[in-house]
């Protein structure tokens, strides 16, 4: 029996979330008494590292190439590996790869799958994991019923957690099959963290007034590092993205904090940012709803206290 | 191009959550229920558009019992050609998927389209399942779809960006904000929506591989800490020494 974890090395590189499911996946087998081994496809920097996190052996498929994504050849390939490991808990991030494959590997192993799991599993009576459902409004506590278990593992769930040392690299005489699907491009910003991963987010709503406005959320979200979203009318409007809308209809998010400047704070809205482990708002209406979710509140014109935040936080970083 | 739209029910956004029976069940009374938004705004009608200028029918299907009719007729006011509900509980992920794989065995659509996920439990896992089951390529989170020359032009979105893929033959997406505009349906769409087929189908047997043991709701806050807007530094020491998130 063995707890086999796939980390993600997007263009080389192992992030937070990999170095979070690797910890997951230790804790997995920590509980189950068994061994966690780590798998990667591609090139990945500092592949020996994951050792540090608990997983007992690192394997990697192609490891000098860059494969583009395919949900169906990649997760044949995890399954397979899973297989030949005799994983009984596979584990995956919760990320546009990870989801499109875990359901795949689900099926290919005739096992039952949670998306979007937010604790370590309950051995207990039977594997329980919980969830956010109903896009953060309620949590659920899901039993697999199956002997295999795949898993994909929401962001943020748990900090990675170094326990040793570094672990020795295996590579694995193993190929993906052709691709059913050809990457043709790829477009990504670099520097920001993406919504789901991000740790701080600020966040303004149609009190803005318009996109020319935004300057000043920029700013903010620039001195703490956060990353910007967006309501969705402010979305649906054309003054931001559509990548920024948080919500029941949008990006579901966990941050550690989120400020929320001129939203109103309406049901189909707090779904997706409720769980954050803080919340403050900026709001020149004491009666709008997003105060009652709020743990910090500010009674005010978001054009004058948010750059005031802005300035504060600049001197406290400095300071 | 004939399309298989697989459409769920879910609860209203504006719905107040609850449970029943030691918290082991969704409450749904009181509740209105709708068809879920991502299957209805995006998949659906891209769905449409492809039809309406290349040909082909939109049949759209549900798993569930008969009161989930209203939704599906309500996919029909919007265009869909035609419908079939598998008459069984959805009761996992995999259940849907194994049952709408069957499905799709006796007549194989040229692509399928189900939206990024429900807002009820948020699994995004029924697309990838029948993928796997039927063996195709799929697409997650599109919010770009291009037909040209026998291959379809997909943009996906992926952490901090997109990707843009090609796909030939048959394949599953799930549907993201952007792929299509929301459509309401008028008059003349609901009229005809009566009289448009539903076939009802016996669903396979089986057994759920994912049970839910018990919800939660979150717990309630124990209410909002003021700060002046004039003095910043105030909040910005709550945050550092407090609440210990900068
Ligand atoms: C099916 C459905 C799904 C939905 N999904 C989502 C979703 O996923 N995400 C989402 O966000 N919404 C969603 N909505 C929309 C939601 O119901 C609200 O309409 C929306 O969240 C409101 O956005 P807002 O708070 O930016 O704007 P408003 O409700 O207009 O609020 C603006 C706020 O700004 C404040 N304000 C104005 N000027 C200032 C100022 N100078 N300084 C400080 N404050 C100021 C006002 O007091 C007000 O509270 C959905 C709606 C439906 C029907």
């Amino acid at each position: 029996m063995s707890v086999l974890v796939y980390i993600e090395s997007p263009e080389g590189k192992i992030k937070k979330s990999g170095h979070e499911v690797a910890t997951y996946a230790a804790k997995t087998a920590q509980i189950l008494g068994t061994e966690a081994i780590g798998l990667l496809i591609g090139q990945a920097e500092n592949a020996a590292q994951l050792g540090e996190y608990g997983l007992g052996r690192i394997l990697q498929i192609h490891p000098s190439e860059n494969p583009d994504f395919d949900a169906k050849s990649w997760a044949k390939l995890i399954s397979e590996v899973a297989l030949a490991q005799n994983a009984s808990v596979v584990i995956l991030t919760h990320s546009a790869n990870g989801k499109s494959m875990a359901g795949r590997i689900a099926v290919r192993l005739e096992a039952g799958c949670i998306s979007g799991a937010s604790s370590l599993p309950d051995p207990g009576t039977s594997f329980a994991v919980s969830k956010s459902v109903f896009s953060g409004k309620a949590k659920v506590n899901y039993q697999i019923q199956t002997s295999t278990k795949v898993i994909s593992l929401m962001g943020n769930t748990l900090q990675p957690e170094k326990t040793g040392g570094p672990g020795t690299v295996e590579v694995l005489d193993k190929k993906l099959d052709t691709p059913s699907v050809k990457v043709v491009s790829r477009q990504t910003s670099t520097g920001i963290v993406p919504l789901p991963e991000a740790e701080l987010v600020v966040s303004a709503g149609r009190g803005l007034k318009g996109p020319e406005n935004w300057g000043i959320i920029e700013d903010l979200a620039q001195s703490l590092g956060a990353t910007t979203a967006c309501s969705r009318p402010v979305a649906d409007s054309g003054w931001r993205p559509h990548h920024e809308h948080v919500g029941q209809t949008g990006v579901a998010i966990r941050p550690n904090l989120y400020i929320a400047a001129g939203i109103s704070g309406a049901i189909q809205h707090l779904a997706g940012v409720n769980n954050s482990k803080v919340i403050v708002v900026i709001n020149k209406d004491p009666e709008a709803p997003f105060f009652k979710a709020a743990d910090f509140g500010v009674i005010g014109d978001a054009f004058e206290v948010v750059p005031r935040l802005t300035a504060a936080i600049r001197k406290f970083k400095q300071g | 191009m004939n399309i298989l739209v697989c459409i769920s029910k879910t609860p209203d956004t504006t719905s107040k959550i609850s449970f029943k029976n030691n918290d082991t069940e969704f409450n749904a009374e009181g509740i209105t229920f709708i068809l879920n938004p991502y299957d209805e705004w995006y998949a659906l009608v891209r769905a449409l558009e492809l039809v309406e200028s290349g040909g082909g029918k939109v049949t759209v299907l549900n798993m569930g019992d008969a009161t989930n009719d209203m939704i599906i007729r309500k996919a029909l006011a919007l265009g869909a050609h035609e419908a079939v509900r598998i008459d069984g509980d959805p009761a996992d992920a995999f259940t849907v998927a194994d049952n709408i794989a069957a499905y799709c065995k006796t007549q194989m659509p040229d692509a399928i389209f189900l939206g990024k996920e429900t807002i009820d439990f948020n699994g995004s896992e029924v697309g990838p399942m029948l993928a796997e089951l039927l063996d195709i390529p799929f697409i997650s989170y599109v919010n770009h779809l291009e037909q040209s020359n026998g291959s379809t032009q997909l943009t996906r979105e992926i952490e901090g960006g997109t990707e843009t893929c090609e796909v030939a033959g048959p394949f599953v997406l799930s549907a993201a904000k952007g792929l299509a505009e929301q459509r309401i349906p008028n008059m003349k769409g609901i009229m005809m929506a009566k009289t448009k087929p539903l076939q009802v189908i016996p669903a396979l047997s089986g057994t759920a591989r994912v049970t839910a043991s018990r919800f939660t709701l979150p717990p309630a806050k124990s209410g909002v800490r003021l700060v002046s807007p004039d003095n910043m530094d105030e909040l910005v020491r709550l945050l550092h020494e407090e609440a210990k998130v900068i």
